[in-house]
């Protein structure tokens, strides 16, 4: 019964713009206003940690480290803390890490996923429904459950402190899969059928029908994806030790508990690791907005 | 290509089984189908399925069985032990004060984080729906931190709550109270964890809520302001019990994920274990890779393992009892 309450979500039905102000608000009524006041309350509360940490990044670390709680220091504005962080180097290193490892889980889960669900969409074959349940109950197994037997495998495999070792166990994505065959049932099954009559293959179809009419649900479990594993640091933390293969997050991590008192510094940083993703979020902000509400059953 | 197959239809299929067009006319129905069907079509799906299932296999279904065989080895990370020990290590852990202090840490910030997270979420999205101006700024500020890395909010907070120059401590003297060692502080160190990861994801509830809210047809409102019901009427008899569904789903995904603590407390105390915030994966991970026990370590991932399918069931069983008696 979770699955029915979470496709009242997960299925929106197909509405028109959101309407300028609920029927009985009159534009500029107390209501509306105290509700703005209320908002813009909440939205700094939001916003100010991450301004400090930005008005704390561009101080001298004198500055920073002396309580004066103005948003500008003493000794005025600079980018010390920037041109310090990026001259050590390991960041680059770090953020391009990031970004292949990220890209290269997002490519592997989207194939994999959308090609099973695919097959538990359409096809028929024996043991169907059984495994397709197996893989659902997969959905509840916390990640964090079974990292002492996967490192162990990572040991086994040679693949700790690798690339590979860091990628493979993340490409495993169940819910995935059900949100995508979720997506493929409601495909309309006269298209395929047509291309059958033409002797199209399954791959064929799947490749020229099914996926480019799947264009927004695959954008949105690629972001979610991408977020997750970008983000993602108790596994790389695990089995990445050589310095040179670091995540972002991890390396940061490493950075920090060395030189946890360079606030400027460590402020920097984490304005820098953040600033791809505001971006992502600026320009996918539709795609992600509608994706946690498609993907709120699988996410967190 | 051979055309045969294709020609030969199955008939009188619902529109959603068309994996079985390819099944060639028997008459035979039921149980005796799946042998009427083409070996090329189960040669096509386990095409399909291979890539996915073999890392399902190699990845989550193999460590699992593994993990259970481990949990009864006294298997060390440096590779010495693996002899099977029985249920010494569940014995061990079950006799153990601090793995129930973990167990009761990780409960305790279940509560105090799931709270604040729905309501605030709430709030947050039925003002929003209004149709305020400003949405993609108060879109922007409320689900941002929740794009955040661990790393990257756990930095900013302890720097807010660091005692002498924090800016957690500028807010209560202006309110003239005294400053706090939040993080330091064994009273107050998981309050800073819970206001911290509140601020980092409840976006993502909010998200949850707005999406709902949307699916709430305009006419009931039409209807209800037509019958004289003003906006806080509406709000209680049409908003609140609309998002029933969605609160339900929304307070299950929390708990499940609060109940999964370990980034951010780990690194807001910079890697210290502290009595009053270490969770169960925490302890898991202390025991595995700072203590090198690895079969102790797989049977307290069990231990949290149970805990999680326990109080998934007791949710949908608490969800689905309450139905029944509507």
């Amino acid at each position: 019964m979770t699955v029915t309450a979470t496709r009242s979500i997960a299925v929106p039905a197909a509405k028109e713009k959101a309407h300028p102000h609920k029927p009985g608000d009159r534009p500029f009524g107390p209501l509306r206003i105290a509700a703005f006041a209320v908002l813009l309350l909440l939205a700094i509360g939001w916003l100010l940690p991450f301004l400090w940490a930005v008005a704390t990044a561009f101080k001298t670390e004198t500055d920073a480290a002396s309580g004066d709680p103005g948003w500008i220091g003493a000794s005025g504005p600079t980018t010390d803390a920037f041109t310090a962080i990026m001259s050590q180097g390991n960041v680059w290193l770090w953020a391009g890490n990031s970004l292949l490892t990220s890209a290269v889980i997002t490519a592997i889960t989207l194939a994999i996923s959308a090609l099973a669900a695919y097959a538990f969409s359409r096809l028929d074959f024996a043991g169907r429904k059984w495994l397709f349940a197996v893989v659902i109950a997969g959905i509840v197994v916390p990640p964090q459950a079974i990292i002492i037997p996967l490192f162990y495998q990572m040991l086994a495999f040679n693949m700790v402190d690798t690339y590979w070792g860091l990628i493979l166990p993340q490409v495993v994505v169940p819910a995935m899969v059900f949100i995508l065959k979720q997506f493929f049932d409601g495909v309309p099954i006269e298209l395929e059928d047509a291309a059958r009559v033409d002797g199209a293959g399954r791959f064929r179809i799947f490749w020229s029908i099914v996926l480019p009419l799947s264009r927004p649900i695959l954008a949105a479990v690629a972001i979610f994806v991408f977020i997750g594993a970008w983000n993602n640091f108790l596994w790389p933390f695990l089995v990445i030790n050589d310095t040179t293969l670091m995540t972002l997050p991890v390396g940061l991590q490493t950075v920090i508990s060395a030189y946890g008192v360079q606030y400027a510094q460590v402020m920097a940083q984490a304005v820098l690791a953040a600033l791809p993703l505001i971006a992502v979020f600026l320009v996918f902000q539709k795609q992600i907005v509608k994706g946690v509400a498609t993907t709120g059953f699988g996410g967190t | 290509m051979t055309t045969a197959p294709q020609t030969a239809r199955a008939t009188g299929k619902g529109p959603t089984t068309g994996a079985s067009t390819r099944a060639i006319v028997t008459g035979t129905s039921g149980p005796g189908r799946h042998e009427a069907k083409g070996r090329r079509e189960q040669l096509v799906s386990w095409a399909f399925l291979a890539p996915f299932m073999i890392a399902f296999v190699l990845f989550l279904v193999w460590p699992i069985i593994h993990g259970i065989y481990l949990s009864f080895t006294d298997q060390s990370l440096t590779g010495t032990g693996g002899g099977l020990v029985g249920f010494a290590n569940y014995a061990e852990a079950l006799a153990d004060p601090t793995m129930w202090r973990s167990m009761g840490n990780t409960l305790w910030f279940t509560v105090l984080s799931t709270i604040p997270l729905v309501l605030i979420a709430l709030v947050m999205a039925v003002l929003v729906d209004r149709g305020i101006p400003g949405q993609w700024l108060w879109r922007l500020s409320f689900f941002m931190p929740f794009l955040l890395a661990s790393t990257v909010i756990s930095q900013i907070w302890v720097w807010i709550f660091n005692p002498q120059i924090g800016a957690a401590n500028n807010v209560l003297e202006a309110f003239g109270m005294e400053p706090i060692a939040w993080l330091q502080n064994a009273d107050t160190n998981m309050y800073a964890i819970v206001i911290a990861t509140v601020w980092w994801t409840v976006g993502f509830n909010f998200l949850l809520y707005l999406a709902a809210l949307q699916n709430i047809p305009a006419q009931q409102y039409e209807a209800a302001s037509l019958d004289g019901a003003g906006p806080w009427r509406q709000l209680w008899s049409i908003t609140i019990p609309q998002l029933g569904p969605a609160t339900v789903l929304i307070v299950m995904l929390q708990v499940l994920a609060s109940l999964k603590l370990f980034d951010q407390a780990y690194q807001m105390l910079g890697g210290v274990s502290s009595d009053t915030t270490r969770s169960i994966v925490q302890y898991m991970y202390e025991a595995g890779f700072v203590g090198y026990r690895f079969g102790f370590s797989a049977a307290i991932s069990y231990i949290f393992f149970a805990l999680i399918v326990v109080i998934g069931v007791a949710q949908a069983l608490v969800v689905s009892r309450r139905r029944n008696l509507r």
